[in-house]
């Protein structure tokens, strides 16, 4: 049966690709068949620490419209009905901002000329390929591209069925995470004991709440002043998976683009545990549904 | 009145310590943080909100179930896999509708409202450094970049109206919306990078965004002494592009615990990473007060 974990935090830099990374890298090693995806387009790192060898590329796009000038009446109701302002109807032409179409074929549907069609436009590239015995796939938005959702989107409809799949998410609380996280079986939000961590974390934990979608939070960074954090996830009830100490020598192994657990053996340790208690409720929620289904 | 915006490329660089450090820094200036989905500013700042609005940037469409036939045209016609059909009747998960209107405007009953929708909160408030303009983004809601324009316009508008002259922008991390909406047309950008692979590789992301979009960029380091030799290469790189390498700022245990006492660093302590940041400061004012900024090109 495939399974999506996630990993997710409401801020940037708090060690989900170092978490993402690791966690494939071990899961593999125990023999699952693993594919790690990285959804974070805007700013991909995973390949840095799992050092793939990419076998295919593919251009990533999205279809925007395109008008038959000799065929256009010039009514305007393209320009009208477009909620993003793709499309600018003057008196003697349409222009069209294909940056702002969000691909819905509203515009081809209603125009009574039949004007209007849709072309394909690239907005990135999908990776894939094998780092070791992990399955890779990665997307990369082009420079200059606004949105990241639609390449998130064809990113993971790209993706090859594998046992187990650990989606490396945006940082943040918007429609690129969502569109990474959705439909997962499991998120686990990545935080560090800061007042930036743990405003990060109430608004993810609110995200997930919406969507929701089953969740755990891992402490990074842990034993800075851990006592505010730790009392939120207590009175919200948040299972925490694990918590990994602050450590300049993990700083120091991401730094050089190292996996914290090919150098480090006390964190391949924590690392195992963590990947215990996610296999555990991973295992539990199978579980559930096949019961689910027996009666 | 200039404008100064901070971005990262990646997250969790320092972005906000340095905006803030910043902020108790500058004479006269308005702060925005324009990092709308995790803003982090006001933890330190610890802003008074005078005024607080409602934002709408979007549609939302909504089924009037009894009106609804369930003939399936919306669930047809829906791009984005909003709609379920439930009973017989059409539904619209807001947090995968993407407002665009199809559905409203093709429904043969006319069964589906589309009406503008709140997405989020913006502020103007005072802090001990000066006026503040906020946000916050309903959660799964979209729109950050627009919500992100009428942040940087309020600020101008706050700027221009009590005479300030420069404007401090936090930015969010990344490449897409928001950060565009963010340093378009910005009078220079201040990248905080951290001497990793990770971070070489997203300021080279970040460095041809601002090149793309002809915004000046200049670039510090922060924790620079965690790798000294990976600091060396990302400022030759900078270089190489022609971009000013304007400091360094080292791995210092004080900027967390500024973070955690809810104070800038400059103000927390006197030595250390503050003293790093006050230099890069003065860098920055003198490449804002230079009579023309010098403009990368692609």
């Amino acid at each position: 049966m495939n399974q999506h974990v996630a990993i997710a935090s409401g801020k940037g830099g708090t060690g989900k690709t170092t978490i993402a990374a690791n966690l494939a890298f071990l899961w593999a090693r125990l023999g699952r068949q693993v594919l790690y995806v990285d959804c974070d387009v805007e700013a991909p790192n995973g390949h840095i620490f799992l050092h793939p060898k990419i076998e295919q590329r593919l251009p990533a796009t999205t279809t925007v419209p395109q008008i038959a000038k000799d065929l256009c009446g010039l009514c305007g109701r393209c320009g009208s009905f477009c909620h993003y302002n793709a499309l600018l109807c003057l008196p003697d032409q349409v222009l069209t901002f294909p940056e702002l179409c969000h691909g819905c074929g509203g515009c081809i549907r209603l125009c009574p000329h039949q004007a209007i069609s849709e072309v394909p436009r690239e907005i990135g590239r999908i990776e894939m390929g094998t780092a070791g015995s992990v399955n890779f796939a990665s997307g990369l938005l082009n420079i200059g591209e606004a949105m990241s959702p639609p390449l998130i989107r064809s990113l993971k409809n790209s993706l090859i069925e594998s046992d187990l799949t650990i989606i490396d998410a945006p940082p943040g609380t918007s429609c690129p995470v969502i569109e990474s996280i959705r439909h997962c079986d499991y998120t686990l939000l990545v935080t560090e004991p800061t007042p930036f961590g743990l405003n990060d974390l109430q608004l993810a934990v609110e995200m997930l709440r919406a969507l929701d979608q089953p969740f755990g939070v891992v402490i990074n960074r842990a034993g800075l002043d851990d006592r505010p954090l730790l009392d939120y996830c207590l009175k919200e009830q948040l299972p925490i998976l694990a918590q990994l100490p602050d450590d300049r020598r993990v700083a120091e192994a991401y730094s050089r683009g190292e996996l914290v657990c090919s150098v480090l053996t006390d964190f391949q340790q924590l690392f195992a545990a963590l990947l215990a208690a996610v296999d555990m409720v991973l295992q539990q929620k199978k579980a559930n549904l096949t019961t689910g289904r027996a009666s | 009145m200039k404008e100064l915006v901070i971005i990262s490329g990646k997250g969790g660089t320092g972005k906000t310590s340095v905006a803030a450090s910043f902020a108790a820094l500058a004479e006269n200036a308005v702060v925005a943080d324009c990092d709308v989905d995790a803003a982090d500013l006001h933890l330190v700042l610890e802003p008074q909100v005078l005024d607080r609005h409602d934002f709408s940037g979007g549609f939302n469409a909504t089924v009037r179930t009894v009106q609804c036939s369930g003939c399936g045209t919306c669930l047809q016609l829906c791009r984005f896999g909003a709609v379920n059909l439930d009973r017989g009747r059409a539904q619209i998960d807001p947090i995968a509708c993407e407002g665009c209107g199809v559905c409203s405007h093709f429904c043969p009953e006319e069964a589906i409202d589309f009406s503008p929708s709140i997405n989020g909160q913006w502020f103007l408030s005072t802090t001990c450094h000066g006026p503040m303009v906020h946000a916050r983004l309903g959660i799964a809601q979209e729109n950050s970049g627009k919500l992100v324009s009428l942040i940087r316009k309020q600020a101008k508008q706050i700027a221009a109206n009590e005479d300030r002259n420069l404007i401090i922008i936090d930015g969010s991390p990344g490449i897409g919306c928001p950060v565009i909406a963010s340093l378009t047309g910005a009078d220079q950008l201040l990248a905080v990078t951290e001497p990793t692979m990770s971070g070489r590789h997203d300021l080279k992301r970040v460095a041809d965004l601002a090149a793309h979009f002809g915004s000046p960029l200049a670039v510090c380091i922060n924790k620079w002494d965690l790798n000294p030799d990976l600091t060396r290469l990302i400022e030759d790189d900078a270089r190489q592009r022609k971009l000013p390498v304007v400091g360094r700022i080292r791995y210092d245990r004080a900027v967390t615990d500024a973070q955690i006492h809810r104070r800038t660093v400059v103000e927390h302590t006197p030595s250390g990473a503050a003293t790093d940041i006050k230099k890069l400061w003065q860098a920055i004012s003198t490449l804002l007060s230079a009579p023309q900024t010098p403009k990368n090109h692609p």
